[in-house]
């Protein structure tokens, strides 16, 4: 191993030191999260930093699990979630490679307004979605929920910049051998398009089962709350008495471990393919 | 890759049969969803922002008329309680904007360089701990924080270990800036400050600064997107060449120096991407409101988008509720135009020029 002067080895010292402490101040909130869910109201309102809970209980889960609606919300996320990822993989990907190869009239407009509607903030959206969902009659629906969160513009675009750099060649045979348009993209294309597909997948699975707002201005009805939803109403203190800490945190800590699998089963992808997740 | 250019078009060759038929109905569903859920809403939003619709029935139906400009007015100008909820919301949302924007990109960019270095150990640890508050959701997030900052939680033990009595973080509606002059014993503005104002809220309520619970949201949001950005600094400190800074360190430059003068200059299109992401998103303080506080204490967290929400949700006043939309709308493309500007690349002036070519040279002429 090489020799390191004097000098060198303080700032060694201090830069991993500082990536420590960083660390512990990143992960420390998520480890009291859990501990905290673990424990009994009155342990959690005086001793917030410690880890280990002075009783184990499982209290918050059981109410969780046996006396509250959670159970249902976490099925309405998962519904939602399906649908959704399901439809973008699908729209986004046929869309995306229409517009990097297919030839037609009115590809630029479809492609500049696709951009346009990039830059609308989605907050600005929640009365005017109201308005159409309720005008459609698919207000408290399931169709209501899923619907206008099936495609999105930036999946689009990630589909068609991914479709733009592999080569046309393949293609060009598969239709000299007589294969249709959709069958090209059905059973040529799509198969090498495995890793703009697992973003997307990410992406969405991410995007609609932490999606709040929407199901605020779609539904009312308690029998279609998300995990979202539900879990706000809790932290809110509308379902429950004094603060009950352990529960809330329990629900909270549940509802993140779906994206936290997901987040480890594709780390790697995650970590490593940002250029194709957040476009300019 | 561009669009290609060539000169044929669907129809024109055999193989190339129904190939326009194929991209609309390939395209058809995203512009079906899109077309239905977002660009008809935003028009209907328009047509009820300046109609008088009360929340019951069509806004389209007969009953409900146009009345000009009197939400936006109502909202803007006429000094009543919508304004003044306007101002303080605008007040509270600017302050935020002010230092996460900044706190958010810097924190970002200092992990990024910390974790990008190549004789790193746990490299990936640190990368994923860094990066994971950014996997969950503003809700869990939100739940989370409002147990570590209630006024016997996990922060304000931590603040006592260093002889700090904290703060009741969520509950605590004074601004830091008034806290920070009272120290000094100025607890109350001048009279020119305080008689003047605008939109309902006096210069002095302006310059509060944003509120204890405000701060406690604001660390929130450093938390959780300094992550995100940190991966995309990560990425374009990944694509910077290294024979640059190499050729630096041969002329003697300090890593120091080469951070300012090399690394930083040469990401101006990451930063860029950062700044927009990080202002657009500052903008649209919701999930974490609505979740959290719901405007208290105080209606020092109290925000745009909430207000819109509250407004046309709650009280059903519609109209305003969609004004404010459109109003913030305005505001996010304003400062992103702004940015671009600031950002935009510059002609490298004589002076500088004059400045890389070799001293000697440059003495000569």
């Amino acid at each position: 191993m090489r020799r390191l002067s004097a000098k060198q080895l303080t700032w060694q010292i201090v830069l991993y030191a500082l990536l420590i402490v960083l660390a512990v101040i990143y992960i420390y909130p998520f480890l009291i999260q859990v501990a905290t869910s673990f424990k009994t109201d009155e342990d959690a309102a005086t001793s917030g930093i410690t880890l280990i809970p002075e009783v184990w209980t499982f209290a918050a889960y059981e109410r969780l699990f046996r006396n509250s609606d959670f159970p249902s919300w976490f099925v309405n996320s998962a519904i939602v979630t399906i649908f959704v990822t399901l439809g973008r993989v699908f729209f986004n990907s046929l869309a995306g490679y229409a517009l990097a190869r297919l030839r037609f009239r009115g590809r630029g407009v479809v492609f500049a307004a696709l951009i346009a509607v990039m830059s609308v903030p989605t907050v600005v959206l929640l009365i005017p979605k109201f308005l159409v969902i309720n005008q459609l009659g698919i207000f408290n629906s399931y169709a209501g929920m899923i619907l206008p969160l099936l495609v999105d513009a930036a999946g689009v675009f990630i589909m068609k910049n991914f479709f733009e750099s592999i080569p046309e060649s393949v293609e060009e045979q598969a239709r000299i051998d007589g294969a249709g348009t959709f069958r090209i993209f059905w059973s040529v294309v799509l198969p090498m398009a495995t890793p703009a597909l697992v973003t997307i997948i990410i992406l969405s699975f991410q995007g609609s089962w932490n999606e709040l707002s929407h199901f605020i201005v779609s539904t009312n009805d308690p029998a279609l709350t998300t995990l979202t939803k539900g879990v706000a109403s809790l932290a809110s203190g509308q379902l429950s008495q004094g603060t009950q800490y352990p529960l809330k945190l329990a629900a909270a800590l549940i509802m993140t471990i779906p994206v936290a699998v997901m987040f480890f089963v594709f780390q790697r992808r995650i970590m490593n393919s940002t250029e194709g997740a957040v476009k300019e | 890759m561009a669009v290609k250019a060539a000169p044929r078009r669907g129809g024109a060759s055999g193989l190339r049969r129904g190939e326009a038929a194929a991209g609309w109905l390939f395209t058809a569903p995203v512009i079906a969803i899109l077309g239905v859920f977002l660009l008809i809403p935003v028009l209907m939003a328009l047509w009820v922002s300046v109609s008088d619709w009360a929340g019951r029935g069509s806004p389209l139906s007969g009953s409900v008329s146009f009345v000009g400009a009197d939400n936006f007015a109502a909202v803007l100008g006429d000094g009543g309680l919508a304004t003044k909820d306007f101002g303080t919301a605008l007040r509270n949302n600017t302050w935020y904007v002010l230092l996460v924007v900044p706190l958010q990109t810097a924190l970002a960019l200092f992990l990024a360089v910390l974790v990008n270095r190549a004789m790193l150990r746990g490299r990936g640890f640190f990368r994923t701990a860094y990066y994971f508050p950014s996997v969950t959701s503003t809700v869990a997030i939100t739940v989370l924080w409002t147990f570590l900052f209630t006024a016997s939680g996990a922060v304000n033990d931590v603040l006592s270990w260093f002889g700090i009595n904290g703060p009741n973080w969520f509950n605590d509606p004074r601004g830091i800036l008034h806290l920070a002059l009272g120290t000094i014993g100025v607890d109350t503005g001048p009279a020119s400050l305080t008689e003047g104002g605008a939109l309902g809220v006096s210069w002095w309520e302006w310059l509060a600064g944003p509120s204890v619970a405000m701060s406690a949201y604001i660390l929130m949001a450093v938390f959780t997107t300094s992550g995100t950005f940190m991966l995309i600094f990560l990425a374009g400190l990944q694509n910077l060449g290294a024979d640059v800074d190499e050729a630096a360190m041969m002329d003697g430059a300090n890593g120091w120096q080469r951070f300012w003068r090399i690394t930083l200059p040469q990401l101006r299109p990451t930063l860029f991407t950062v700044l927009t992401l990080g202002l657009i998103g500052c903008w649209q303080v919701f999930d974490q409101i609505y979740t959290g506080t719901r405007g208290a204490p105080s209606k020092t967290t109290l925000t745009p988008a909430y207000l819109s929400y509250q407004t046309a949700f709650q009280n059903q006043e519609w109209g305003q509720g969609a004004a404010i939309a459109f109003i913030l709308f305005v505001i996010i493309v304003v400062f992103t135009l702004l940015q671009r500007w600031v950002l935009r690349d510059r002609p490298v002036s004589k002076r500088r020029i004059r400045a890389y070519e070799s001293p000697s040279k440059g003495a000569s002429s």
